[in-house]
């Protein structure tokens, strides 16, 4: 919310976690009442911030321009405070904030890891037990499907959803609402809801700490959809590497059928709804909907053609709907608190939040929710806390093995949808590893590409055999076997298997490739002319030599090696006897004066 | 259980609300130990076998002892919370047995909060 500039008074009321759970909702709604009551809703202004750290004594209210601080503001105390402090220009002594004992914690809005998300998804995260119905019931569970039941047909929760400008969460960014909307309109029953919780993504764990953390919020995304689509059954696929999230799922599924908001007759509206588990077998392509659609059918994962679309024809040639997990998690607030909140947060093409799992060379390794329009600059410095072992940045993956590499140069891109396809990467499910400069790009894109090569389902040749071809390239490039005219092969290729290939896995398999290509010609070139690997990762392009200059004499290297290849005295430079050494590394990665080439 | 109605979903959440909000219930103080795949990984069972323990010999009735699921900050765990009535709540990070008893001793019971241990203290915006 913007601060206005026409207003002579601003309340700035806590929305932090532990105020709206003491009230601070209640008391916005009591105070623009009384204001609007009073006439005095041009003079001043209630507007909702983030958490102050006393939480201890919210609802937290601080009145500017005088700089007071209120504090156990209750929705009773909104005529006194109008009365007293707009009209008459008097403070409230009795709501005055008493000093707390000085402590030397920091705030949690001081620690850039937690101060900068703001959450909706993770609303959750770190307050229930995610086994226990009541505590999900205590902070508004199921307060949305009931919302939906009472007071709105599927029909108006599907302009909601519209509003919001939801986009699916797992890569797609498909608009939500019009996928219900679609589905909604086959008149062909039974239709089906599924939940994508297959999670393939390489170092991506968003959705697995929801399942585990808060699954009712899943639970209760599927039962609003199946409502607004017309669906009585509804699918959680969840990969077999996630048995605690399966294990949280169940329990959450079987107290949800005692409490009859799953079943028959939900909530006594007339509403049927169940939820049954599908696990997965660990298989990458089955994340791609079609795929686990055929997979649920107990056939082979494989991608099939479109048309039909799946809200036409899916599961079991029925009218389905299919959402991630993260996706559905966002249901619940948007019914709660409407569209038009939702998409006052975000940027014009992507609204709300989104949830990142920072991992790689970072300090504050975790789960990230922004805003999206949010740098990822800011992602990785200011809530990441930078890279850690006084090392520098030289990258970060976005969008697991369908993304692209974001370098230095272009590291304040905003985050959403469409600034990150310019620029060559794509949003994905949300996983980021970040690189430093002790990561070769070569072998990176060698990674992700040999990821694709054994998750192909192998339906296309572009893909089966494409794929492969392009490994077999990058494979000899790090072993020191490039020849001159491999770049231009690996993306002649890579355009061709992208462009050809008939699923997600395949259509952006070569991004990798391609894009730290684009970005890091001079590494590929140095790999093939040079015989180097810049970075110090790739064995046969080392040559384990100690530069006698740059030798600090510190000992390290020799005190580690585990082959007792190094020789080394007191006030001499090491040496490397190549005989012995096994091309390890760990002399490389312990010295601290980069003194090995 | 039996199955509920609009109204109970209403009780349900007024009856928890001691829980959530201590001020409001019969509780001094709640430690939530996080226990997410990255939480159990570091050794979140102990520290939480640890709390068990530590209220037992103490006959300890009026703390809530409780779980969740990741808190975030997955390269610091294992992470706790504890919130003392009429005080912020803390994040304690990188836990093992013995911080997780000092910390029972000192937070919990005498109410001052263990400076060596905590990474921050209040709570994190939920947007809404």
């Amino acid at each position: 919310m913007s601060v206005s500039p026409g207003y002579r008074m601003q309340f700035m009321l806590c929305a932090g976690t532990g105020c709206l759970a003491s009230g601070s909702q209640d008391v916005r709604e009591a105070m623009e009442k009384e204001l609007k009551k009073r006439n005095l809703q041009d003079e001043a202004q209630v507007i909702t911030t983030g958490c102050n750290g006393f939480c201890a004594r919210g609802p937290i209210m601080v009145v500017y321009p005088d700089g007071v601080f209120y504090n156990q503001v209750k929705p009773e105390h909104a005529p006194l405070i109008v009365e007293e402090h707009v009209l008459k220009g008097r403070v409230v002594q009795s709501l005055l904030f008493k000093e707390e004992a000085k402590e030397n914690i920091p705030l949690m809005k001081d620690i850039g890891f937690f101060g900068l998300q703001r959450l909706i998804v993770l609303r959750n995260r770190g307050l229930i037990d995610a086994e226990n119905i009541d505590d999900c019931i205590a902070r508004d569970g199921y307060a949305g499907l009931a919302k939906a039941l009472t007071e709105m047909t599927p029909e108006d929760v599907i302009e909601e959803v519209k509003k919001s400008g939801l986009r699916g969460r797992g890569g797609g960014g498909f608009p939500t609402g019009l996928k219900w909307e679609e589905c909604r309109r086959y008149e062909n029953f039974p239709k089906y809801t599924i939940c994508n919780g297959d999670e393939g993504d390489p170092g991506a764990f968003m959705d697995r700490s929801v399942m585990e953390g808060d699954p009712h919020s899943v639970l209760e995304g599927m039962a609003i959809s199946g409502y607004a689509i017309g669906a009585e059954k509804g699918y959680i696929y969840v990969r077999a590497e996630y048995p605690l999230a399966i294990q949280r799922l169940q329990k959450a599924i079987d107290d949800a059928r005692d409490y009859g908001l799953l079943g028959k007759n939900i909530l006594g509206k007339g509403f049927d709804f169940d939820i049954e588990i599908y696990p997965g077998a660990g298989a990458f392509v089955c994340g791609e909907s079609t795929a686990l659609m055929y997979s649920i059918e107990g056939k082979r994962g494989m991608p099939r053609i479109k048309p039909p679309r799946s809200a036409e024809a899916g599961l079991n040639n029925q009218p389905t709907n299919l959402n991630n997990v993260e996706t559905f998690a966002n249901v619940n607030p948007i019914i709660l608190h409407g569209g038009e909140w939702f998409a006052s947060i975000g940027t014009e093409g992507s609204k709300g939040t989104k949830v990142f799992a920072l991992t790689g060379a970072v300090k504050n390794v975790g789960l990230v929710e922004v805003p999206m329009g949010t740098s990822l600059k800011s992602l990785i410095f200011d809530i990441g806390g930078g890279i850690p072992k006084k090392r520098k940045f030289k990258a970060a993956q976005i969008g697991g093995p369908s993304g692209g590499c974001i370098p230095t140069e272009i590291v304040d891109v905003q985050i959403d949808y469409e600034s990150l396809l310019d620029a060559g990467a794509m949003m994905g499910s949300g996983g980021v590893v970040v690189m430093d400069d002790a990561t070769c790009m070569v072998d990176t894109a060698r990674f992700f590409t040999e990821f694709c090569v054994e998750e192909s389902c192998g339906k296309c040749v572009p893909c089966r055999e494409g794929l492969k071809v392009m490994l077999d390239r990058l494979t000899k490039i790090v072993e020191g076997e490039g020849q001159e005219g491999d770049v231009e092969f690996l993306m002649e290729w890579g355009k061709h298997v992208n462009s050809t290939s008939h699923c997600g896995l395949g259509k952006a398999a070569a991004n990798p490739v391609l894009s730290t290509i684009r970005y890091f010609r001079d590494e590929y070139d140095a790999h093939i002319r040079d015989k180097h690997c810049p970075a110090l990762v790739c064995p046969s392009l080392i040559d384990f030599v100690v530069m006698e200059d740059k030798c600090k004499m510190c000992g390290l290297c020799f005190r580690n090696c585990p082959s007792g290849a190094i020789t080394w005295e007191k006030k001499q430079p090491a040496r490397i006897d190549l005989e012995k050494c096994t091309r390890c590394r760990t002399c490389i990665t312990n010295c601290k004066f980069g003194a090995i080439r | 259980m039996s199955k509920i109605s609009i109204e109970d979903l209403k009780k349900i959440k007024e009856r928890e609300r001691g829980k959530m909000v201590l001020r409001e219930g019969e509780y001094r103080a709640k430690i939530t130990v996080h226990m997410g795949t990255c939480g159990i990984a570091a050794g979140a069972r102990d520290v939480m076998a640890e709390f068990r323990v530590a209220m037992a010999e103490q006959g300890v009735t009026d703390v809530i002892l409780t779980n969740s699921g990741c808190a975030g900050l997955c390269a610091q765990e294992p992470m706790i919370t504890v919130e003392v009535v009429d005080q912020s709540p803390v994040k304690y990070v990188l836990l093992d047995r013995e911080k997780a008893r000092r910390i029972f001793d000192e937070h919990v019971m005498s109410g001052k909060p263990v400076e060596d241990y905590a990474l921050a203290r209040g709570s994190e915006t939920t947007a809404g």
